[in-house]
């Protein structure tokens, strides 16, 4: 209920907030067009109707699936973006695993032992993981290992397959070496943050009556860090790792830029440079949508690992 | 001591310290005591005496900034304290095992009971998980669980906290150690229950030669069930002996003021005598006799502490200047 | 545990004790003295003040001036570090594609840079105070709508919201600063909420409240100065988020406009000329930004540590 109620107010915030954007027929039309062909166009794009009958029209299509077609393509701009949608998620698949895949056990370990050298130097390079902007560090993971080493492909995306129904890359060598620098580039800010998650929970539950208590069993170290340890620090980290997905999706706008990866995020900022309005429309509803979504699932995600969750929900 | 001749445990002049900001915390100061083979020995004081304290000590679980300064612990003539991490991991949950305080926090939440028993049991021997199942809810049984197959895939909150402590209580008996750290293991439970766990633990102790540490305020379940007392404030042990003879003629004015502060039928509309004052800080103990300042007995004296006093019967006493058998209230009825 | 929990005279001994042992230092000193303890946020402090000085002395420092078009030249474009400009003066870390010289570019978008992250951190600050002591003061409904609000903005990447604001606004220092301003209050303004509704319950309030005090000196006399450590901490590290925000956004074409260049849009314009090896008109403003952004997290992390109650003893 509350989530289809952002879903409606978010609507209405990016399509006044567009709305305002520039003039597209500027753009669109050649500059030596007269009078009457600016006027045919103004009405074929709608543009000369009242905002709040544009945005009545908007929502009735929207409704339907229809956000509209591109003004610099004339395709519905709902499916230009479905049509990128696969490759932005691969990136941020694959960029999340890096995280957790990394991120834990690097969390772990430095949450266990606080005040060694390892423990430190890990925390400060997540300080950094922080700190870098993430487009600067991609530039510069460009210039080292496609310039200067020539080890992998610069920008682009690989040679795609199609695996159940997906066109995806990352099966293929050549199409994993594409998605390999973007990736890492957008997992460091995620991988830097599942970090200090793991670290912090490690140091609370191992301060827990019941780590003593199940040293007291006589648990060998690797049982209680693997099971006990680590069953409860994944609550957190699966829930905020979850909530960020969205982050990580947005944030790949950047990522994409950079490495000229062509998925929803490249299209966005090109169409921007276009004042393509019904593309950053759809683009924005699209993500609104994801993030319902993503907090829909998080929220199933978090019931099953948390065995106190699912009992309140019975309750209640 | 009327001790049986090779004690299961047998602790001397154990001292465990904490070193914290503020400075060290002596909270267990030079403790010594011995528990036979299905022996009950009770260990009662205040709240922050060093109870706690003095049984992770025995199973090596002090943390940081804690450490075993000093002294012995010998489980069957092998002291633990110069164990390895390795040794004592093998004996922990095996040979020794411990009951803890607080009900609420010994279960792990995210785990299932069943996987913690079950992982109790599979930690010390090569047996099947249908099998560990199997010891895991005959011993559920025994502590009075019903529907132990229902209930031993449950998660530790949808227990309450009295069920959660019989749960930790089965895990402490499922490898049948020989010795058990109790600590205050039935201050959650009620009175039937409680009744109903000390005859198991009686039953366990006196059919399989367990000895049994019983660490708890209540002097009452001591006088019915230990066989030994150890009376304990600010760290140190300040009288132990039988509990028949120190509970009917306790000889350190601390033991008395315990005794006394016990409420009993034949005192009704009596107050109740109270110790005056609080226990001590550990970072600020009085100098000499830490109980000196709430003493009513205190004389010059008690500024150097007292050494240990050997009693006839082998009761030990701390105390320069004990009180005569003659004053000694009435437990029980 | 418990028995010390259920006893109030056991409690208050523990609570005098500590307070005997942090009587022995003003809390400024203390302060300090646990700050200091880490050396690399006495550096990463060092630092900050360093690049602030050159920010603020940019005019006097820079060789060139890199928004004067009368003295920049296109033939300057694009020069290896150390060559030599058409002016004669030596551009030590090169020049960029409009012939601006590197050093004087970067200082004068540190200015730029720090400028625009910390205007709007203080503007997001008070904003987000406002708020969110009044949404604690006055609880009930006014708190839920305006948490709602807060909540809502948080679920979304502040990089989305400051996109479609700079995309509706344009481009512009002013533009900017509302962008990261809107993007940042609802941090400030949830912080200060929770500190503040911890602090309400406290004694101090409840006396201020009871010996007839204002409203609004309760508020701002009262507790906004005891939910002060938590604003400084998260103000350092939104500070330092703003300015790698305000880095990406220009990266992305929105921002800063060409003529007044971040750092973020040096970085950018350099980006085209990287693939060709010309390195250094991205390389230098990122490393600058790096170091600055790395200072100030450096130094608002271990503010955390030390000022976080919890951590503590
Ligand atoms: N981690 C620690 N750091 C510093 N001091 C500690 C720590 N753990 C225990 N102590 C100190 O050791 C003393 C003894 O604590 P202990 O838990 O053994 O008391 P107790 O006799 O079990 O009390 P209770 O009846 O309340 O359980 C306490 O005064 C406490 O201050
Ligand atoms: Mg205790």
């Amino acid at each position: 209920m509350q989530s289809a109620l952002v879903v409606v107010i978010m609507s209405f915030i990016v399509f006044s907030g567009v709305f305002l954007v520039g003039d597209p027929v500027e753009i669109l039309v050649s500059d030596d067009a007269d009078q009457e062909e600016r006027e045919m166009m103004i009405k074929s794009m709608g543009l000369d109707k009242p905002f709040l009958v544009q945005y009545g029209i908007f929502i009735s299509k929207a409704v339907r699936g229809d956000l509209g077609d591109s003004f610099v393509f004339q395709e519905p701009a709902l499916l230009l973006i479905l049509d990128r949608m696969p490759a932005t998620m691969e990136l941020a698949v694959v960029a999340l695993l890096i995280a957790i895949i990394f991120g834990i056990p690097l969390g772990v370990w430095a949450g266990l032992k606080p005040e060694s050298l390892a423990s430190k130097s890990i925390m400060t390079g997540s300080i950094l993981g922080f700190s870098l902007p993430t487009f600067w560090v991609g530039i510069m993971m460009i210039l080292l290992f496609a310039v200067l080493l020539g080890w992998l492909p610069s920008t682009g995306r690989g040679d795609v397959q199609i695996i159940l129904g997906m066109p995806i890359s990352v099966f293929s060598w050549d199409g994993f070496s594409h998605v390999l620098m973007p990736a890492v580039n957008l997992a460091l800010f995620k991988l830097s943050m599942v970090i200090r998650l793991a670290r912090a929970g490690t140091r609370e539950v191992m301060h827990q009556d019941y780590i003593k208590f199940a040293r007291a069993k006589g648990l060998k170290e690797s049982r209680i860090i693997l099971v006990h340890v680590l069953k409860n620090i994944l609550i957190p980290v699966v829930t905020v790792l979850g909530l960020e997905f969205g982050g990580l999706v947005a944030f790949s706008v950047v990522t994409e830029t950079v490495f000229a990866w062509p998925g929803m995020g490249k299209l966005l900022i090109d169409s921007i440079g276009l004042l393509d309005r019904p593309i950053i429309v759809a683009y924005l509803m699209i993500i609104v949508f994801l993030f319902v979504f993503i907090n829909l699932v998080v929220d199933i995600c978090y019931s099953i690992l948390d065995p106190r969750v699912r009992l309140e929900d019975i309750k209640s | 001591m009327s001790f049986s001749d090779s004690p299961t445990l047998e602790v001397k002049d154990l001292k465990t310290y904490f070193f914290t900001k503020g400075g060290i915390a002596r909270a267990v100061d030079g403790v010594s005591f011995s528990v036979g083979r299905g022996k009950v020995l009770g260990l009662v004081g205040e709240s922050g005496s060093g109870k706690t304290v003095t049984g992770f000590s025995i199973l090596g679980l002090v943390d940081e900034p804690g450490r075993i300064v000093s002294g012995e612990i010998l489980y069957r003539g092998e002291n633990l304290v110069s164990a390895s991490m390795g040794r004592m991991r093998e004996l922990r949950g095996l040979n020794i095992s411990m009951i803890f305080q607080d009900p609420m926090m010994t279960l792990n939440p995210v785990l299932r009971i069943d996987t913690q028993m079950i992982e109790a049991i599979q930690a010390h021997e090569k047996i099947s998980k249908d099998d560990a199942r199997q010891r895991a809810r005959d011993v559920l049984g025994q502590v009075g669980i019903a529907s132990p197959d229902e209930r031993l895939r449950a998660y530790p909150h949808q227990f309450s906290g009295g069920m959660r402590q019989r749960v930790a209580i089965a895990i402490a008996l499922l490898n049948k150690p020989d010795l058990i750290v109790a600590d205050e293991p039935t201050t959650a439970l009620d009175v039937t229950i409680q009744g109903q766990i000390l005859y198991e633990v009686q039953k366990l102790c006196s059919q399989t030669g367990t000895a049994l540490i019983w660490i708890t305020h209540d002097l009452s379940v001591v006088a019915g069930l230990a066989d030994d007392i150890c009376v304990m404030y600010a760290g140190r042990i300040v009288e132990q002996g039988s509990v028949n003879s120190v509970l009917d003629n306790p000889r350190h004015p601390y033991t008395h003021g315990l005794i006394s502060s016990v409420p009993s039928r034949n005192r009704r509309g009596v107050p109740l005598a109270q110790i005056p004052g609080m226990a001590p800080s550990l970072l600020k103990l009085p100098k000499g006799c830490s109980f000196g300042p709430r003493c009513p007995q205190v004389t010059a004296d008690c500024g150097i502490i007292p050494n240990i006093s050997m009693l006839d019967k082998g009761r030990q006493l701390r105390c320069h200047n004990p009180l005569d058998a003659l004053v000694s209230p009435k437990l029980k009825d | 545990m418990t028995i010390i929990e259920n006893n109030p005279e056991l409690m208050a001994e523990d609570r005098n004790d500590e307070e005997n042992y942090e009587g022995a230092q003003t809390p400024l000193r203390r302060f300090l003295s646990d700050f200091c303890e880490a050396r690399l946020a006495v550096f990463g402090f060092f630092i900050i003040l360093v690049i602030a000085l050159v920010a603020i002395m940019a005019p006097f420092i820079a060789p060139t001036d890199p928004y004067n078009l009368a003295t920049v030249s296109i033939l300057d474009s694009r020069l290896e570090p150390g060559e030599a400009m058409m002016s004669g003066t030596i551009a030590y870390l090169g020049t960029d594609g409009a012939g601006r010289d590197m050093v004087s570019a970067m200082i004068y978008g540190l200015r730029i840079s720090l400028g625009v992250g910390i205007g709007s951190g203080i503007i997001a600050m008070l904003i987000g105070i406002s708020f969110g002591l009044l949404s604690a003061y006055a609880g009930g409904k006014i708190d839920s709508v305006f948490m709602r609000i807060v909540d809502i903005q948080l679920s979304f990447p502040a990089i989305l919201v400051a996109l479609v604001l700079l995309v509706t606004l344009g481009k512009g220092v002013d533009k900017t600063i509302i962008a990261l301003v809107v993007v940042q209050w609802a941090y400030y303004a949830r912080t200060i909420r929770g500190t503040a509704l911890v602090e309400r319950r406290r004694e101090y309030i409840e006396s201020a409240v009871c010996l007839g005090l204002s409203k609004n000196r309760i508020m701002f006399r009262h507790l906004l100065p005891n939910c002060l450590a938590p604003m400084i901490v998260v103000g350092t590290m939104q500070i330092a988020h703003a300015i790698s925000l305000e880095a990406t956004l220009s990266f992305l074409g929105l921002g800063m406009p060409q003529t007044e260049p971040s750092l973020g849009r040096l970085i950018s314009n350099g980006f085209e000329y990287i693939l060709s090896g010309k390195y250094w008109i991205s390389v230098y403003p990122g490393i600058a930004l790096l170091i600055t952004i790395v200072s100030i997290n450096l130094v608002g992390d271990r503010l955390r540590d030390v000022l976080n109650p919890r951590l503590q003893k």
